[in-house]
């Protein structure tokens, strides 16, 4: 019997142990992540590390955007998942592949599109696509390649030397080159770093593209903006950690919630039993009192809650709200 | 074993070659035609013959292993710094391809490209002097030897090379005079005998000897050993290189 990859042969084996399988086996099958990272740690030899145990589960067919400053380890992750970077301890699979022992299988799977431009100067476009193709073990597909060079609006400079391309045409290529082996999952290291507007919409549409033919995407980026309109779950790497992983939905209604913060007069020792029911938080050395909402609901229960404020003989200096956004949400974790 | 991938290299490679065809591969000749002219024939002709051969033909061995010695080593290692130097690396390293696959790309090229040159030379050198081929295979099989075994020497120099300073001081330092100095132009018979002794120690004597042998039936060392020294060379490079994919050296973090 013939698997395609490691994951399937174990899935085929515990279905042949137990000949009538609960639904929910063949639920974990279709449900197995398509990588899967696993306490992923890289340290130098000056003791500096770059990654501190990262585990991460990633479906088939997902966007994924990972935000983090500059240095924040998100390069080095990408990068050690393509075989750029010896990992220290940890382990990833792709598609149950181990990273290091089945590296054919894995690397086959994976495109990668580095953060810097980096092409061979003298080589024509459609040359690196061949190229490209070839590394990856993939025969020379003349069809394939034209209507990637289209895909990505090079036809037209597809005899021109890289070196003769502009900065947004030669990042298309760099693209190009990725894909050119027909990857399932796509890394893309700052994809729309230093690129103007227009192109960076073009990125996107592109990746679209790429989710509906269910390419697998993970993406690095700066711009919180760039993860709310293409992703589909964001992480927030800093210090080599993983301090968050959320659907971006979840992290959309926490942006929609806002907090309503109340100063009073004199500070509280504890939160009055009349205004118990209510899920404050005494901030300021007892003189402000903070009260979550979402702003998005019909009743909000701030009228309720002034009024009980004001029955238990609370005295306010003043009230203000603020609406948390991705961006404070991001700003919260780097900072800690 | 990825057979695309090593055609992929092999022919960006050679590309690369025929890009430059000027530098590449018309540089070598007209070099070796102006020793000819110099060494062949206005000071070739008030030299004596050595071991019975006139000496315009004599050094025609020694020549063709001069510049395929220079041009496989600065080949291979040029062609793998380059990489390198611009990042375009990235590639190569994250892509399914083995050491043996990538060795077997970039020293091809590197080896085809001066077995070529070597080939040439001989060709021009034939319209200067008479030249007779005792045992053509193993001639042959001498060239191929040296092209293969010295690109992988450039492939480890390319690879360790931190800048373009690194990466033509081995050539420059040690190899052009160890060339020199390897009897290309001399039998070794001719020097002080402290100095023959000395000379034994100098593998690009094993090299152009064997060589020779080949083109003239003579041989300063033993035949057997010469090969025995490129083979065991060769085998070096291959152990060298081996070690760098293994533990990544110079090429991952």
């Amino acid at each position: 019997m013939a698997f395609k990859n490691a994951a399937e042969q174990r899935s085929v084996c515990t279905i042949l142990a137990d000949p009538f399988p609960a639904p929910s086996a063949f639920l974990e099958r279709s449900m197995a992540p398509i990588l899967s990272i696993r306490n992923l740690r890289k340290s130098y030899d000056d003791g500096a590390e770059a990654l501190k145990g990262i585990s991460l589960d990633i479906e088939e067919g997902e966007v994924i955007a990972l935000l983090g400053p500059n240095g924040a380890g998100k390069t080095t992750l990408i990068s050690t998942i393509c075989g750029l970077v010896r990992p220290t301890a940890g382990s990833v699979t792709v598609k149950g592949f181990d990273i290091i022992d089945d590296y054919r299988e894995v690397r086959a799977l994976i495109g990668l599109v580095p953060q810097e431009i980096m092409l061979e100067s003298f080589q024509k476009v459609k040359d690196a696509f061949h190229h490209s193709r070839g590394l990856f073990n993939k025969p020379r597909d003349q069809a394939r390649v034209d209507s990637l060079l289209k895909k990505l609006s090079l036809w037209d400079k597809r005899d021109s030397q890289n070196m003769t391309l502009s900065g947004g045409m030669r990042r298309r290529v760099m693209i190009g080159k990725a894909l050119s082996h027909e990857p399932r999952i796509l890394f893309l290291d700052e994809p729309t770093a230093g690129v103007d507007v227009e192109l960076r919409k073009e990125m996107w549409d592109i990746v679209s593209e790429l989710k509906n033919d269910g390419v697998t995407i993970i993406l690095t980026t700066h711009y919180i903006e760039e993860a709310e309109a293409i992703a589909e779950r964001v992480g927030v790497i800093n210090g080599g950690e993983l301090l968050l992983m959320e659907d971006k939905d979840t992290l959309m209604r926490k942006m929609g919630s806002k907090t309503l913060r109340i100063d009073l007069q004199e500070s509280i020792e504890a939160i009055p039993a009349a205004l118990a029911e209510y899920e404050l938080t005494l901030e300021g050395g007892g003189e402000t009192l903070l009260y979550t909402y979402d702003s998005t609901e019909e009743r909000t229960g701030i009228t309720r809650l002034l009024a009980s404020v004001n029955t238990s003989g609370l005295r306010i200096r003043d009230v203000q709200t603020s609406q948390s956004s991705l961006e404070d949400i991001f700003v919260n974790l780097v900072r800690d | 074993m990825n057979f695309h991938a090593m055609k992929a290299i092999y022919v960006f490679e050679m590309a690369r070659t025929f890009r430059t065809i000027v530098q590449s591969i018309v540089s070598p000749v007209i070099s070796t035609c102006l020793y000819f002219v110099v060494f062949g024939t206005a000071i070739g002709s008030r030299i004596e013959q050595v071991d019975g051969v006139a000496y315009g033909s004599f050094i025609v061995p020694g020549l063709i292993m001069l510049s395929v010695l220079m041009q496989s080593l600065t080949n291979a290692a040029f062609g793998i710094y380059f990489p390198k130097f611009m990042g375009t690396m990235y590639e190569l390293m994250s892509a399914p391809v083995s050491p043996f696959e990538a060795v077997i790309g970039y020293v091809g090229a590197a080896a085809t490209k001066s077995l070529m040159i070597g080939l040439i030379i001989l060709g021009t050198a034939h319209l200067f002097v008479p030249i007779q081929i005792l045992h053509p295979v193993w001639m042959i099989s001498f060239l191929i030897l040296t092209c293969v075994s010295f690109a992988m020497f450039g492939f480890i120099i390319g690879i360790w090379a931190k800048n373009f300073e690194q990466l033509n001081l081995i050539p420059m330092l040690i190899i052009t005079p160890l060339v020199f100095l390897g009897g290309s132009f001399y039998s070794i018979d001719m020097l002080p005998p402290v100095w023959q002794k000395i000379s034994l120690f100098n593998p690009v004597v094993y090299l152009v000897s064997g060589f020779r042998w080949s083109f003239f039936g003579s041989a300063d060392v033993a035949v057997a050993v010469s090969l025995g020294a490129v083979g065991g060379f060769m085998l070096l490079c291959l152990g060298v290189i081996w070690w760098i994919f293994k533990t990544g050296y110079r090429l991952k973090a």
